[in-house]
């Protein structure tokens, strides 16, 4: 089960590295990649979809880690909190999703795995975040693509890709 | 020429193995080595992982030598994340780094 481009994107409610929690919505457009510490495919994209939320303050950018941390402890609360202190800050919130309930709600596969959700809060582009994680110049391409779309009212013309990266670590798996 | 042994360890929930087996078997056949000659073996349990010093999807071994040192990295089933060169975090190894290995258990084998 996934959520599909076109339908409404599940709420949620999450705890961000200081323990203050955010959703979605109350923006032109959000973000919401699903993210972790461990996984390479996800520290390849990191610096881009940094990039991406310092280049556009007015959408709402909200990282989730929602691996078991039980069996994958790099992901606990702890190292995201420390990941985040030893960056000197991210310019957005990295939210715990402890009991998994937002990755499973979404349908989120992988690390990374990108939804964004247009101002009345139907999911308008899901998938990876560029054509190519080894290659830093795509520089989030198909997210800003589908970003500037929105923000011009218009639907983004690539609308889903395949995400690609690690899987999620379900605490059933 | 002595053909090294060459094991190619992977982990399904991690997708980087064929790409990262189609690049070694390039790297092989590149100096002259035959890419089929590689061992493929899949590591599906943490059991597994342990016994088999895994600490993550693609580990590659030339002579029993891993391309990239793995250091303290403790075993799991999880994507191994790979330092290039350049310094960019990668799925994979560097390429460099495979054809070093390969380039050092040929010369080795050659001198014994």
């Amino acid at each position: 089960m996934s959520t599909a481009v076109g339908t409404e994107a599940p709420t949620f409610s999450l705890p961000d590295t200081d323990g203050v929690e955010h959703s979605a919505g109350d923006a032109p457009a959000t973000l919401v990649v699903f993210t972790c510490n461990h996984c390479p495919y996800a520290l390849a994209w990191h610096d881009r979809i940094l990039a991406v939320a310092r280049d556009h303050p007015d959408v709402k950018v909200l990282a989730i880690s929602s691996n078991d941390a039980a069996r994958y402890p790099a992901d606990s609360y702890e190292k995201m909190r420390e990941r985040v202190q030893v960056d000197g800050g991210w310019p957005m919130p990295y939210l715990y999703d402890e009991t998994q309930d937002v990755a499973r709600a979404y349908g989120a596969r992988t690390t990374p795995d990108c939804f964004l959700i247009d101002a009345e809060g139907r999911v308008v582009y899901r998938g990876a975040p560029d054509a190519d994680h080894e290659d830093p110049s795509q520089n989030g391409a198909w997210l800003r693509d589908a970003i500037d779309a929105v923000l011009n009212g218009e639907t983004p013309a690539n609308a889903e890709t395949t995400p690609v990266g690690c899987s999620i670590k379900w605490k059933d798996g | 020429m002595a053909q090294p042994s060459v094991e190619l360890l992977y982990w399904e929930g991690c997708p980087s193995h064929p790409e990262a087996l189609a690049q070694l078997r390039e790297a092989m056949e590149e100096l002259g080595l035959d890419g089929d000659a590689i061992e493929v073996r899949h590591v599906g349990t943490d059991e597994r992982a342990e016994a088999e010093g895994f600490v993550g999807s693609p580990t590659i071994r030339v002579d029993g030598v891993d391309v990239q040192d793995p250091g303290d990295e403790p075993t799991a089933l999880t994507c191994r994340i790979y330092h290039r060169r350049d310094g960019r975090i990668s799925p994979l190894p560097d390429p460099a780094d495979v054809r070093d290995a390969l380039h050092n258990a040929i010369t080795i084998r050659s001198r014994t």
